[in-house]
């Protein structure tokens, strides 16, 4: 009896695609996106941080750090802007460059190596030696990276100490002089030769480096106890609440939001299956009409739950939502239009509601993973982000992002503006092709 | 009502309600409609009969503009089926409740009504001639799904007539629904009819085109195999001969061959044999009392369009 039940049940679960991809294929989908993003990755799928170096000091010390910076791993470090096709050779950054740049949302982080550093590199604590002459480097920071700075902070300390031996070895010599009393003549000179080797070397490692275009930065709030002295200062969202909120309520949102119009379009199917849709086309009604109609019925609801979910955000979280509105405005009737596409395209592509549920699960589950609707974009990998970039969700989080975060202008929101209502317009047309179906037999 | 039988002289094809004209349509190998042509004249119920299979869905489907035809045409008050004019003029009420279930009644019809284009006062009159046609008065503020069968049934054909088109499709409206219901879904039609609406009625109940249909044709093989009025049909088929069925019982005779050797066939224990008058069933009497024959049951039918069909196609109605 028991063989029996099992048998019509995985007969059943063979012959039902949707409930077969939801068992098998859905986990293992996921299982690999979250592998890929927390999982243990090498090369350049390694999560690294962006970071812009202004070199102030412009001496060989702080030239042999830029070049320790760009040899990190971890970092992403740039001195000047990538090139490009107007601007082939671009000027290094500047301090108001790079925190221009951090502000726009180009990088999480810059490093400024101050003037003066030459002159007094390190210092084994903030009372030893030159200790109180050392100047401050300063990491400028896009709180909504959490990570950033801390990353920075912690690579400049140790680059500090991998990228200048020369002048650790002296800094320690005039230490160990000054505390313990001095070397002999003998120990003096046999110092001096290994020193002058240890410069000689650094030197020739940052001229080789010279006109290399990656750099670094620093760490959380001032930080003199190591072997250079670090302050963070946040550029972006200073006075905001946890940039967390507007990104989430993005994320969760137009992640629900694709829900919605995916189970808005199966209104499709329903109809379809129920006979009124011939009933409603043998009317005075077209396919195209029927599609936009159903399409802007899609959109509205989903501005309408996005609407909720920032006033939500705002009445809990503090969001500061009624002085960000028009670009709100702007950014969810975008979005709304691009996922109410997605969502008449499914509903188009799919044959029944069963299968229209697994397609719009494995699909919505997958572009939200990848597009940072269920972790933040910084713990991704490079590549990752790349991916993500191919997902409704990263542009609508990145759109609400400069608006609500960064508070750029609406018209910063072109690129979003640009892929979302491209992406909205072919797939509607995609949709309207593939509703051929419904028309006639 | 049929082109070939009793089409008034003189109608301009404006003026007909429904011209088919060397309809196919094929699903790859399957031809399911193989050159149907007919015509329906202003007025009366034109019942469209056949077996499953028959191609008679199709056939509604093309003649609602539903399928890209593989040759011929349907014109509807001399329109294209698929022009403004065509669907305006007919109303089509599919077989499955083709209504939202979430909706109320009223709501419902308020839909299709904007679907067909009405709106205002046009629209407000047609919802309250079709709830009060449909005896839904009381019931439009409710959700479909809260109706029972019958009431849900009386929708989904008010929905289709929302914009009073002057010729109706109503495809099997009694499937599924009680007696009562059934009544009360006869009295509607006969009140379109009256209202001088021409209707196309579908029906696998032959008593229902017995009783609503004035004319009948049988389509089978995706061609129409017989049209005319249910008489002439009947006349047709089977003159004005009555059918005979005889029960015997246990025999060792061999009933096909005394059958046979009488014009009739037989069954187990089953005879049929037809005759033109009514005594003529005491000549059959008499031989199986000669032969010894035992005779339980003897049974005598005018022939009616169930006859007929199953005549003509060797099927029954609801095989």
């Amino acid at each position: 009896m028991i063989g029996a039940i099992l048998q019509t049940s995985f007969r059943s679960l063979r012959r039902d695609r949707g409930a077969f991809m939801m068992s098998f294929i859905l986990p293992i989908g996921f299982f690999t996106i979250f592998g890929f993003v927390f999982g243990s990755m090498r090369g350049s799928s390694t999560p690294r941080v962006t970071v812009l170096v202004v070199d102030e000091d412009h001496t060989g010390s702080s030239r042999a750090l830029v070049t320790g910076l760009l040899r990190e791993p971890s970092l992403d470090a740039m001195t000047h802007p990538r090139a490009t096709k107007e601007d082939s050779s671009p000027a290094d950054y500047t301090a108001a460059t790079a925190e221009a740049a951090v502000r726009s949302g180009y990088a999480p982080a810059a490093l400024i190596i101050p003037a003066g550093f030459g002159a007094h590199p390190i210092a084994f604590g903030p009372n030893s030696g030159s200790g109180a002459q050392r100047p401050t480097f300063e990491i400028l920071h896009d709180s909504a990276d959490p990570v950033a700075a801390q990353v920075v902070a912690g690579m400049l300390q140790k680059t500090v100490m991998t990228a200048l031996p020369a002048t650790m070895a002296t800094m320690g010599s005039q230490y160990f002089d000054r505390e313990v009393g001095g070397l002999t003549p003998q120990q003096r000179k046999q110092m001096d030769e290994g020193l002058a080797q240890l410069r000689q070397q650094q030197q020739q490692d940052a001229q080789q480096s010279a006109g290399a275009q990656h750099g670094q930065a620093a760490s959380s709030a001032d930080d003199q106890s190591g072997m250079v002295a670090v302050h963070v200062r946040d550029v972006v969202g200073e006075k905001k609440k946890s940039p967390m909120i507007s990104y989430y309520a993005a994320g969760v949102g137009v992640m629900f939001l694709m829900f919605t119009a995916s189970a808005a379009g199966g209104s499709l199917l329903d109809e379809s299956e129920s006979g009124a849709l011939d009933r409603v086309l043998s009317a005075r009604v077209t396919m195209t009409t029927l599609l936009a109609g159903k399409l802007i019925y899609c959109a509205l609801l989903a501005f309408a739950q996005l609407t909720l979910m920032f006033l939500w955000a705002a009445l809990v979280f503090h969001l500061d939502f009624f002085s960000h509105i028009p670009g709100f405005m702007v950014m969810t009737a975008i979005t709304s239009f691009a996922v109410a596409s997605f969502g008449m395209l499914l509903a188009s592509v799919a044959r029944t509601r069963g299968q229209l549920g697994a397609f719009s699960t494995l699909i919505i589950l997958t572009m939200s993973a990848l597009g940072g609707s269920m972790f933040p974009k910084f713990i991704m990998s490079d590549t990752m982000i790349k991916v993500g970039y191919f997902t409704f969700n990263s542009w609508a989080i990145e759109g609400y992002q400069k608006i609500f975060w960064r508070d750029q202008p609406i018209r910063s929101l072109g690129p979003e503006a640009a892929v979302l209502i491209t992406t909205g317009v072919v797939l509607f047309v995609l949709a309207r092709w593939f509703a051929r179906k419904w028309e006639y037999v | 009502m049929s082109a070939d039988l009793d089409k008034p002289v003189g109608v301009r094809p404006e003026a007909l309600p429904l011209r088919v004209d060397g309809v196919v349509k094929r699903f790859g190998a399957v031809t399911a409609v193989a050159g149907v042509s007919f015509e329906i004249q202003p007025g009366g119920c034109f019942g469209l009969l056949g077996p499953n299979g028959a191609g008679k869905s199709t056939l509604i489907r093309s003649i609602v503009g539903r399928v890209r035809l593989d040759a011929g045409s349907v014109r509807v008050f001399g329109h294209p089926v698929n022009s403004a004019p065509a669907r305006g003029d007919l109303g089509w009420v599919p077989q499955e409740l083709a209504v939202y279930p979430l909706l109320t009644c009223r709501e419902n019809l308020q839909a299709f009504g904007k679907y067909q284009g009405l709106r205002g006062k046009p629209l407000d009159d047609a919802i309250a001639w079709c709830l009060e046609w449909a005896a839904l008065e009381d019931r439009a503020g409710s959700p479909v799904k809260t109706l029972s069968g019958g009431m849900k049934r009386r929708l989904n054909m008010a929905a289709g007539l929302i914009h009073r088109p002057r010729l109706v499709l109503l495809d099997e409206p009694t499937v599924g629904v009680d007696p009562q219901s059934r009544n009360r879904i006869f009295e509607m039609v006969e009140a379109l009819r009256r209202s001088g609406t021409t209707i196309i009625y579908t029906t696998h109940y032959m008593e229902e085109a017995e009783r609503l249909c004035d004319w009948i044709a049988i389509i089978d093989h995706g061609q129409i195999i017989a049209q005319a009025t249910k008489e002439t049909l009947v006349a047709q088929s089977f003159g004005s001969r009555s059918s005979v069925t005889m029960h015997f019982g246990a025999t060792r005779v061999d009933l096909a061959a005394w059958a046979a050797a009488r014009g009739g066939t037989a069954q187990d224990s089953v005879v049929l044999c037809s005759v033109e008058k009514p005594a003529e069933i005491a000549d059959w009497l008499d031989a199986a009392n000669r032969e010894g024959l035992e005779v339980l049951d003897v049974t005598l039918q005018r022939p009616n369009l169930e006859s007929v069909f199953l005549h003509l196609t060797g099927k029954e109605l609801r095989a």
